[in-house]
């Protein structure tokens, strides 16, 4: 399975990442080398074995239904490049300019 | 300048010496900071410095040690954090752009235990961003040198952890691994590196690479320093429902040195594996005759499947980070274009402005392993083929107590030798099979590169929850070896 310039334009959509021309040439190359590193597993004979998505056995864990504070607003908004105060700040994702 | 040398101590002595009276925690951290001064212009092992927090953490301990109070275990031990960790009054970079003015909010529960255990908290360490990588060139701030050799690299991705302890700056840190990152720049820079086993120390507050593989663990300059500082962070968390319920044990207070009837394995397979090194291997060979010597019953063993380890973790860990860095958005934290059309803009441009090359590589290949179509052939294949890993690590705890293997297959590199991802990569061929089966191991010094002079790595495996094991025989073999973990830019000099 050869990866395309056009499965990197694809998946670079998926993952929201803004890749130049020249990004997209360069990681096609990459990871058409690592992916070809990679190819082994596709040709494990692994039909009938269960699938780990953890490496230790676990089970839910419950907790005490109890009220504990979270961070408090100031402190959640205090990293944030744009905030009002109260909330966050985003671009408006609807068109039709301020809704105020 | 201060007279203490703390390269000459360990985190024993120190806590020791501080009980007796013997030096105040305050002329602690002015060792730590002097030495630092000295030499980190040279190893840049720091990207923050907490002063304000170690002489506050420093004279509480001494008005304590004046009051009469008993004092904590790790008291007056100078620490150095991975960047990766949160402590309230200080910045957590991740040494990325994206990160590069985020303070903390909260505090990493295993840096907390920490500290609450004593340590002064000296200042956070350099890593390849978000951990991704193995020599810590990747960090967006510069990468960390080696303190056996300033022009090769220390390893990675804790490379900051590791050689903040070689060098003497700390007497202890603190290191994540998904796939080696700590036991790696351990071996690189003759330092003890623990990976305790998956849910031993509580995940919460260090910034998510591969959620079923990271542990958070020590380094020292001694396998007693190691289980001390582990003993302090280990145990259940409410906060992370994947820490273990397990009881937490006197990890330091039984390294006797008694390994008699110990059953050692010595992995033979992966042993022959393509690059390496001839005198890698021996040191791994004349470790088993030591143990044998020392009277442990060692016979050969393999693990068939390892060899997929690698395959496997290029898949399953990059899918995990792709899935975990989704989360920078530049909406509620870190790095923002100021210029967006409009948030699709936003959260593309602001993720590519501030991520790194081998960031996005790693989420490219994550998010290509899981997207639709190869899903299966990847993913789904690379979940199985951990499944035979475990199975294999399985088999093998039920002959033995420890297996041991090389930490990496080469000792420290020069940098821009590794340019292409895939070679840089095999150098966590040995490590990388232990996180998928969520086992614990050490990285202890196994003797110099007669080369290079760079020093080898030997790592010894245990099942799970086999710390103490693991840390037995560590300290057997450590006691048996002899070797002097201080490196050449650190003789000599205070």
């Amino acid at each position: 399975m050869a990866i395309t310039e056009a499965d990197v334009r694809h998946v670079a959509m998926l993952a929201r990442l803004a890749l130049t021309d020249q990004q997209v040439g360069s990681l096609t190359a990459e990871l058409g080398s690592l992916l070809g590193h990679i190819d082994e597993l596709r040709k494990l004979d692994l039909d009938g074995v269960e699938p780990t998505a953890h490496p230790l056995a676990m089970t839910n864990r419950m907790r005490e239904d109890v009220v504990v504070h979270g961070l408090a607003r100031e402190e959640a908004l205090r990293n944030a490049p744009d905030t009002d105060g109260a909330a966050f700040v985003v671009p408006a994702i609807t068109g039709g300019g301020d809704v105020s | 300048m201060s007279a203490l040398d703390l390269s000459s101590l360990s985190a024993r002595q120190v806590r020791d010496g501080v009980a007796a009276g013997d030096f105040s925690a305050r002329e602690l951290a002015d060792a730590s900071y002097a030495r630092i001064q000295a030499l980190d212009a040279d190893v840049h092992a720091f990207l923050q410095l907490t002063p304000a927090l170690a002489y506050e953490a420093a004279d509480r301990i001494d008005a304590a040690r004046v009051a009469g109070e008993e004092l904590p275990p790790l008291a007056g031990v100078p620490a150095g954090i991975k960047d990766n960790m949160n402590l309230i009054g200080t910045r957590t970079t991740c040494a990325s752009r994206m990160l590069e003015s985020y303070e903390s909010v909260y505090d990493c529960t295993a840096v907390r235990r920490l500290l609450d255990a004593g340590a002064l908290p000296i200042g956070k360490l350099n890593m390849d961003e978000f951990a991704f990588g193995s020599s810590t060139e990747n960090s967006a701030f510069g990468p960390t040198r080696n303190p056996w050799s300033l022009d090769c690299v220390p390893g990675g991705s804790s490379g900051g952890s590791a050689a903040s302890v070689a060098a003497g700056m700390v007497s202890i840190s603190l290191g994540s691994d998904t796939g080696g990152s700590i036991r790696q720049p351990a071996a690189l820079t003759g330092t003890v590196g623990l990976k305790p086993t998956y849910g031993r120390v509580s995940r919460y507050g260090v910034v998510a690479f591969g959620s079923s593989l990271d542990q958070i663990g020590p380094f020292g300059k001694t396998v007693d320093d190691a289980a001390l500082a582990l003993e302090a962070i280990a145990g259940e968390d409410p906060y992370d429902a994947t820490s273990a319920a397990a009881t937490v044990e006197p990890y330091a207070a039984v390294l006797d040195g008694d390994v008699r009837g110990l059953r050692v394995g010595l992995v033979t397979d992966i042993l022959e594996v393509e690059g390496c090194a001839a005198e890698v291997r021996q040191s791994v060979l004349d470790a088993a005759k030591m143990f044998a010597a020392l009277g442990a019953d060692v016979a050969e063993v393999t693990l068939p499947s390892a060899k997929h380890g690698l395959a496997a973790y290029y898949v399953i860990g990059p899918a995990e980070a792709s899935s975990n860095l989704a989360r920078f958005d530049g909406i509620r934290y870190g790095h923002r274009v100021d210029d967006a059309a409009d948030v699709i803009d936003l959260y593309s441009r602001s993720r590519t402005e501030g991520f790194g090359p081998e960031t996005i590589r790693r989420i490219m290949l994550g998010t290509y392993a899981l997207s639709a179509g190869y899903y299966d052939a990847y993913y789904g294949q690379a979940q199985k083929a951990r499944t035979l890993i475990i199975q294999d690590f399985r088999k093998a705890f039920e002959q033995f107590d420890v297996l041991l293997t090389p930490t990496t297959p080469e000792p420290a590199f020069r940098f821009g030798e590794k340019s292409d991802p895939y070679t840089m990569y095999l150098n966590d061929f040995y490590t990388i099979p232990v996180n998928l089966a969520g086992n614990c191991a050490i990285s202890v010094p196994s003797g110099l590169c007669s080369e290079s002079g760079m020093p080898l790595g030997l790592q010894i495996i245990g099942d799970h929850f086999a710390e103490t094991t693991v840390l037995r025989a560590a300290a057997a073999y450590e006691k048996a070896l002899g070797f002097d973990t201080t490196p050449p830019l650190v003789r000599g000099r205070v």
